[in-house]
């Protein structure tokens, strides 16, 4: 029998990832958070990178992550990242937001940038909470979903109905890839890394405007137990916002 | 052969446009509003002949974050509006001023009531917004390459106070480039290429740093930004005098409205009347130790301004006597609602100015 | 025998479970004892296959994932599939 030394298959983070980002137990940010470094570094793009990061819970990851990063207003960073993106072509472009700052705050931000076309890469953190205020109810937050300011769950009578922002992008012209990914399995984690490598392929291309939704466990803001995110993600969240490479409408 | 002549006739708007061409800039985004419409229209034309870029936004938060970006990535960049669309802005004006990023903000103002919108901000914490209010096209146009100095000098979002007149008259101008002096490079830019050094550059407010180099957090960050507007408080301030010297009674005026003072000036001078002008250039810093000179000697200070008392109250902390004090300004609008009314005229300010100094 | 094996940083755990959860021949089980924040993490037992499922989906970046190279002349055991690549 043959023992060779055990081979390192996968690291536990990339060096790009400079300390520990103190999220609760269970968060699918940082699973988001590792593999778009993961894909900066593959894609050999790091030196050349700049995140346009928003607020949240994500937000303290500007501390950790050793890219160049622009921390803007709540909803602002497609803005930004136009203004940088045109004034250095060059330059890789991606914003970090979640659903309460790009469904919220900069529902017309993400969208008019899409239209336009630019050529930057949005990448939408989506747990369906306001987690960093307390766990709030957001513009994708799902019919039954209970937050601090729905208690009784999510009522389309009182609260109206969630937005799926991949699908409201993808019927622009000007944008040339979405997809929705989950971070609730290791399939999940391996196929929206994917995602992700696509999406900065097509802005090395100049292809125009791309998004990455994933959705993230919020088993604080959610109610429900860390080991229980997973689960809680893919019967609520997912049964509302499917997965995968959404088709484009609206190409010329 | 004779060189060519530097000198061309532009109204405002396409002056400012040409200046900040000469001075650099090199992005601009802004969204339709009047009178600052014709500036986007300018921009919109001129920029990238010029190899920038112009970007009608979608709105008006849109335009000034797209700015900042640009900024943020080492551009001269600008973005403007009126006081309607710079309410808009606030948030992010605060925002560039804390983040120490450079920006140049045209207020093409529909008349004199954002004075306090300007020198006081409708942000968010402890900042101050260089202000420098033209009387005319061709210092318009001086003060707007003097505006990318003093942004890029700083880091700090600067405004230019212009109004319908500036925007629209046309005069015949010199928009060549003027060199203020050197500036430091803007090493803090982002471009992506400190990125895995373990010395990632980061803007950010709150300028906490990273977990391997911790920067002065908000509080210490906070303080130096307060401390920098002291200094510029200190250094900035500029003002003008029109036969001040010996005057009994000053008047204090800025922008197109010190124009027409220093005509009415005239006219009272010829009649006898020891009158002069005192006109702040930059409303903010407020330009206190020259009004506090120039209204030693005055037994009169009138304050007149097309609004209801905003420099007002800058005018009696710094004036020698408060008690010389008077407002003979007022609110007076065009009918339309985007420019000055009946006020902003030589016959009311004389008389104003004859029933103040009975 | 297993075919592959994990090094856990059980500081960084914070004993989330997702990890027990996601491990295919199910070799890993939260710890009796806790670490320095208070939390339990996880133990490996014997069946690795150094399939990265685990690495996958920790949000605290605990594992290195490592595989021992089977010689070419050793059969698979059997019922074990060849770990899936991440």
């Amino acid at each position: 029998m043959t023992e060779a030394a055990p081979r390192l298959v996968a690291r536990d983070r990339p060096d790009l990832i400079l300390g520990d980002h103190g999220l609760c137990p269970g968060c699918g940010e940082p699973l988001a958070l590792r593999i778009l470094l993961e894909v900066l570094e593959e894609l050999d793009i790091v030196r050349r990178s700049v995140g346009v990061v928003g607020h949240g819970c994500y937000g303290s990851f500007v501390q950790i992550m050793d890219v160049e990063v622009l921390q803007c207003l709540h909803g602002r960073a497609p803005s930004c990242a136009t203004g940088i993106k045109r004034v250095r072509p060059g330059t890789v472009v991606f914003t970090m937001q979640g659903d309460g700052d790009m469904v919220n705050e900069g529902l017309q931000e993400v969208l008019h940038t899409a239209a336009r076309g630019e050529n930057v890469t949005c990448v939408l953190l989506n747990n369906g909470v306001f987690g960093d205020t307390g766990g709030h109810q957001t513009a994708t937050t799902v019919v039954g979903q209970r937050t601090k300011t729905s208690l009784d769950g999510r009522d389309p009578e009182t609260h109206g109905y969630p937005i799926p922002l991949a699908e409201l992008v993808a019927s622009l012209a000007g944008v040339c890839y979405v997809a929705r990914g989950a971070v609730s399995s290791a399939g999940g984690v391996a196929r929206t890394k994917r995602m992700l490598r696509s999406a900065f392929e097509h802005q090395l291309a100049g292809d125009g405007f791309g998004l990455v939704e994933i959705l993230t466990m919020c088993p604080t803001g959610w109610f429900v137990p860390a080991g229980s995110g997973p689960q809680y993600l893919t019967s609520s969240l997912e049964a509302a916002y499917p997965l995968g490479e959404l088709p484009l409408r609206g190409q010329p | 052969m004779t060189a060519a002549t530097a000198r061309q006739l532009h109204d405002g708007c396409a002056a400012i446009t040409e200046s900040a061409i000469a001075a650099g800039c090199r992005f601009f985004a802004g969204y339709p509003i009047s009178p600052f419409t014709g500036l986007l229209e300018n921009m919109s034309r001129r920029l990238p002949e010029a190899g920038g870029h112009c970007l009608n936004a979608e709105s008006e938060i849109e335009a000034v974050n797209m700015a900042l970006g640009a900024s943020a990535a080492g551009a001269r960049a600008a973005t403007g509006s009126c006081g309607q669309g710079l309410a808009l802005m606030q948030e992010a004006i605060a925002e560039l001023a804390l983040n120490e990023l450079p920006l140049v903000i045209f207020n093409m103002a529909r008349n004199q009531q954002d004075y306090f919108q300007a020198t006081r901000g409708g942000g968010w914490g402890d900042y101050r917004t260089l202000t420098l209010a033209p009387k005319d096209v061709p210092e318009a146009v001086e003060h707007t390459q003097l505006l990318f100095h003093l942004a890029d000098r700083y880091r700090a979002p600067v405004m230019l106070y212009g109004d319908p007149l500036i925007a629209q008259t046309h005069v015949s101008v010199d928009v060549a480039a003027r060199d203020f002096g050197p500036l430091p490079a803007k090493d803090w830019a982002l471009d992506g290429s400190s990125g895995g050094t373990g010395h990632s550059r980061q803007i950010w407010t709150w300028a906490m740093g990273k977990a391997t180099e911790p920067g002065p957090g908000p509080d210490g960050h906070w303080r130096a930004v307060a401390a920098k507007f002291d200094e510029i408080a200190g250094t900035e301030a500029r003002s003008e005098t029109y036969r001040a010297d010996d005057a009994e009674t000053l008047v204090v005026a800025f922008g197109s409205a010190a124009l027409f003072v220093e005509h009415v000036v005239d006219e009272l001078r010829a009649d006898g009347h020891r009158v002069g002008l005192f006109r702040p250039v930059t409303l903010w810093p407020f330009p206190g130790d020259d009004l506090a000179a120039a209204t030693r000697n005055a037994s009169r200070v009138l304050v007149f301004e097309l609004n209801a008392g905003q420099m007002l109250d800058d005018v009696r902390q710094f004036t020698h006597d408060r008690g010389a004090v008077r407002f003979i300004g007022g609110v007076s609008i065009h009918a339309s609602g985007l420019s000055f009314g009946p006020l902003l005229d030589v016959g009311p300010i004389r008389e104003r100015i004859l029933e103040a100094a009975a | 025998m297993s075919r592959g094996t994990v090094s856990i940083d059980v500081e960084r755990c914070k004993d989330c479970d997702l990890c027990v959860q996601a491990c295919p021949p199910k070799v890993l089980e939260m710890s009796a004892e806790v670490n320095e924040m208070g939390y339990r993490f996880p133990v490996l037992h014997d069946g690795c296959t150094g399939c990265t499922a685990c690495q996958l989906v920790c949000p605290d970046y605990v594992f290195q994932v490592y595989r021992f190279d089977v010689a070419p002349d050793e059969p698979h055991p059997p019922g074990q599939a060849a770990a899936p690549d991440g």
